[in-house]
């Protein structure tokens, strides 16, 4: 794992360097084909299709109710866990469908990392909560080894300088900013390919939220990163990629200077400019 | 007077008679207590603790077989009945609908009442009878099963209470559902679930029906799981239904003792519910 | 999944077992008074004789004496424990609530044997001054005949009333708390008094406070150190409230590790049978009326500790 030193993310008004950076990628990471999801009877998902390329942040936008939130949930198979769920289609990362029978979802787990709107530390330490995943998949083979993993998690979520005098504290203790950047620290630590985000910053004041916004502007070079948000503002300052969604269904997915600055679609222009939502 | 005031008045005295239901309720608690601890005070010493009841009619001794006899036997009691409880608990919060967890559901409740009598005359059949003798073991099955139910409908209700996405947070970083449960959803209702085992220990501290015919009683120290035993509760029971006023001196303080670790249980409880609750939120 | 089978499987096969606790005392009761069932049949329920010398078992008295001790618990104690459920949710200022509660749980959690220590030496005594004290006239009636003994009816009646009251008034507070504020902003709009907004409130759970009634009831019959303190054990079937008498749980107690030859011994176990079924029906009763009631509005707090603790 290597230490990542924070950078600031760019201003939108991005300059040709900039999107040159923000335009390369490699071979598509996630693979979403023809993806329906239903509540019992009712569909929530309608026919998503789209590629994720890896190590950059794709951002999710639209209306609440427009199912960005169960769609990223279906990539990590966390709406499993919802009794009377149905998935149609394939979503294959890196060429292997998630929904394939038999596939162990554990091991997905692993390599798709989640952060959920409202933290949700653990109630043990502040160390617990970021060994708590190393210790069920038997990650660390000492306990210098296992130390060393959680500090490094914690100084990649850029929580390490706050809380290295006091680890073995309760993790509910900390403010509702650092609770989000512990369960960060808690996802980063099991090493995972892709992180998914579910509005990470919602529940937080400005200044936490801005820290969030630098920190996912910066595992981006370590992880593939999806995030959630209603707040446009937010997309287009971090992400790379965005996608709109509305009423189940993708209406456009492109460059994220491209949807904010030209969008194609008429609905995507009304809902960016305010129109509803 | 006016069909108005009639009203009021009719309310007027309702409340009234609402207060003074709960003065009346209050007065026989106040009686219990005060002469619980006017009575028990006297006789209260170390003695009590320390000596070995004296044969009929002679004064002195002390109760210490019995104090003894229950600590075996609620320690017995615990024994199987949490794990047998606390894991019904987590079946019934974690399959909550499936028809399993329905029908543990109300066998825990039918158990819960089930006059302890009656659980008395199912443990003498079972633990009993079939080796002809009574022996602390009876006691200790019979007091299990009355301790069952109470710490299964408390786990349960307290596992229910711990917040979804905890859960969640644990199955996305790659734990199984077994897992998520006995390492995180579990310890997050600890403090619950063993305030409800300490509320059960006490209530089945106080029970003396079901050991009347299964631990039966024991003049002697003994410590010995397949003989009689005594308790605190049974010993209360002879020495009040005796004729010598010694004895009954000894009852009062026995009770008071009784009461008093019902007392600290309860207050402990509502400590840590509290507590839990400030930390939550 | 498989693993979650092996989770589910070895977690499930200890809540079977509380089924087959259930089931096994429903048998073992059953096996262990069969010769007595054989013996009797339908008789032992209709006789009064209980003359274990001579061989012959009349249940009538126990019967009598359960359901005689038990009503009248109920009749005293239904009002007062309404009118401390109705306090502490409706009517009390907030700072009391608490250690009202908790007084009254603590009323809740005194052992029964303690209850029947008091009662041997402060109830009977007090009782026995009461009876004394009855006017003449009142005595020609049979509810009142008989020497005032103090231990009798009447003291059986009134401790396990005392008994019943925290338990039956804390399940009516927690049904109370299911009733949505609504139905009484509804009555204070309309111009409502006090005590007639409650009481609309009272009939929104008339179902469940008649299950939380029902259940003090229930623990009403089972109850056996207090009452067999102040009963007397007379295995009679007397109107009287003076009279001694005997209940089915008592019996049980007194006679059980006395009892000679195994017909003795069934006979007093298909006296803890039919205990078993009657406290059964009745706790189911009003546990499903209780259910019935909360079902549009579950709240959230356990009623199960509630009782629990009771």
């Amino acid at each position: 794992m290597m230490a990542v030193t924070m950078v600031k993310p760019p201003t939108p008004s991005a300059t040709s360097e900039h999107q040159s950076a923000r335009t390369a990628v490699g071979p598509v990471k996630i693979d979403v084909q023809s993806l329906n999801f239903y509540y019992g009877a009712k569909r929530a998902l309608e026919d998503i299709s789209l590629h994720i390329y890896p190590n950059i942040v794709t951002a999710f936008i639209g209306p609440s109710g427009c199912g960005k939130s169960t769609f990223i949930r279906t990539l990590n198979r966390m709406n499993d866990v919802i009794p009377g769920t149905r998935v149609e289609g394939k979503v294959l990362i890196e060429d292997a469908d998630i929904y394939a029978s038999g596939l162990d979802v554990v091991k997905l787990r692993r390599r798709v990392g989640m952060v959920f709107q409202k933290s949700n530390p653990f109630p043990k330490s502040i160390f617990e909560n970021v060994a708590y995943g190393l210790r069920i998949n038997r990650m660390a083979k000492s306990r210098s080894e296992l130390a060393g993993r959680v500090e490094e998690s914690l100084k990649q979520a850029a929580l390490w300088t706050e809380v290295k005098d006091r680890l073995q504290e309760s993790a509910l203790a900390l403010s509702g900013g650092q609770q989000q950047r512990l369960c960060i620290a808690r996802a980063l630590a099991i090493e995972p390919d892709i992180l998914l985000m579910d509005e990470p910053a919602s529940a937080l004041d400005p200044i936490a939220t801005q820290r969030i916004e630098e920190l996912v502007y910066n595992l981006k070079r370590l992880y593939t990163v999806i995030i959630v948000t209603h707040n446009m503002q937010q997309a287009a300052r971090v992400s790379d990629y965005t996608a709109f969604f509305w009423l189940g269904k993708l209406v456009e997915y492109d460059r994220t200077d491209k949807i904010f600055t030209a969008p194609s679609e008429k609905l995507t222009e009304d809902y960016i400019t305010g129109r509803f939502g | 007077m006016t069909r108005d005031t009639m009203r009021r008045g009719i309310s007027a005295v309702f409340v009234a008679a609402c207060g003074a239901a709960v003065l009346v309720a209050l007065v026989p608690l106040a009686f219990i207590l005060v002469f619980l601890i006017k009575q028990g005070v006297q006789a209260l010493n170390m003695d009590l603790f320390t000596h070995m009841p004296k044969p009929a009619g002679e004064p002195g001794g002390g109760m210490r077989n019995a104090f003894v006899g229950t600590l075996i036997l609620t320690g017995l009691a615990s024994l199987f009945a949490v794990p047998i409880g606390v894991l019904s608990g987590v079946y019934m919060s974690e399959y909550r609908g499936t028809r399993l967890a329905v029908a543990v559901r109300f066998a825990a409740d039918t158990l819960n009442g089930v006059p302890s009598i009656v659980i008395g005359i199912f443990a003498y059949g079972i633990a009993v009878l079939p080796f002809r003798h009574f022996s602390a073991l009876a006691g200790g099955i019979a007091l299990g099963i009355m301790m069952i139910p109470i710490v299964a409908r408390t786990t349960e209700e307290l596992l229910l209470l711990v917040p979804e996405t905890m859960r969640e947070g644990a199955l996305a970083l790659g734990a199984t559902r077994a897992r998520a449960v006995f390492s995180v959803i579990v310890p997050a209702a600890l403090p619950g679930i063993v305030t409800g085992v300490v509320l059960a220990l006490a209530r089945i501290a106080g029970e003396t029906a079901p050991l009347l015919f299964t631990s039966f009683n024991n003049q002697f120290f003994s410590t010995n799981l397949r003989q009689p035993i005594a308790s605190t509760t049974v010993q209360i029971f002879n020495y009040a239904t005796s004729a010598f006023d010694d004895w009954h001196r000894q009852a009062w303080a026995a009770a008071l003792v009784l009461v008093m670790f019902v007392f600290v249980c309860s207050l402990a409880a509502r400590f840590v519910t509290a507590r839990v609750q400030r930390l939550r939120g | 999944m498989r693993r979650e089978l092996g989770f589910r499987v070895g977690i499930g096969a200890f809540a079977v077992l509380l089924l087959i606790l259930v089931a096994a005392i429903g048998v073992e009761l059953t096996r262990q008074s069969l010769l007595s069932i054989k013996e009797f049949g339908f008789r032992f329920w209709l006789t009064s004789t209980w003359d274990p010398v001579a061989g012959e078992f009349g249940a009538l008295p126990f019967i009598w004496g359960t359901l005689y001790s038990s009503i009248l618990a109920l009749v005293i104690s239904t009002p007062i424990a309404l009118g401390i459920a109705v306090f502490i949710s409706e009517l009390c200022p907030a700072r009391l609530r608490g250690p009202l509660t908790f007084l009254t749980e603590l009323l809740a959690a005194i052992p029964s044997i303690v209850y029947g220590l008091w009662g041997i030496f402060v109830l009977a005594p007090a009782v026995r001054a009461l009876e004394t004290s009855t006017p003449e006239a009142l005595r020609a009636l049979p509810l009142f005949s008989g020497p005032p003994l103090g231990n009798g009816m009447l003291a059986a009646g009134l401790i396990l009333a005392v008994m019943v009251i925290p338990f039956t008034s804390s399940v009516a507070r927690e049904v109370l708390k299911t009733v949505p504020p609504a139905q009484r902003e509804a009555a204070y709009a309309l111009g409502a008094t006090r005590f007639e907004a409650i009481r609309a409130a009272m009939f929104f759970a008339r179902t469940g406070i008649i299950g939380a009634v029902m259940l003090g009831f229930g623990r009403a019959l089972g109850e056996t150190m207090a009452v067999t303190m102040v009963i007397g054990n007379n295995p009679q079937v007397s109107l009287s409230l003076f009279a001694p008498q005997y209940t089915m749980a008592a019996v049980i107690a007194n006679e059980f590790t006395e009892a000679t030859g195994d017909l003795y011994l069934h006979a007093l176990t298909e006296i803890g049978l039919v205990l078993f079924i009657i406290t059964l029906v009745v706790n189911t009763a009003s546990r499903g009326l209780i259910w019935a009631m909360g079902r549009p509005a579950r709240s959230r707090k356990p009623v199960v500790v509630a009782e629990a603790a009771a």
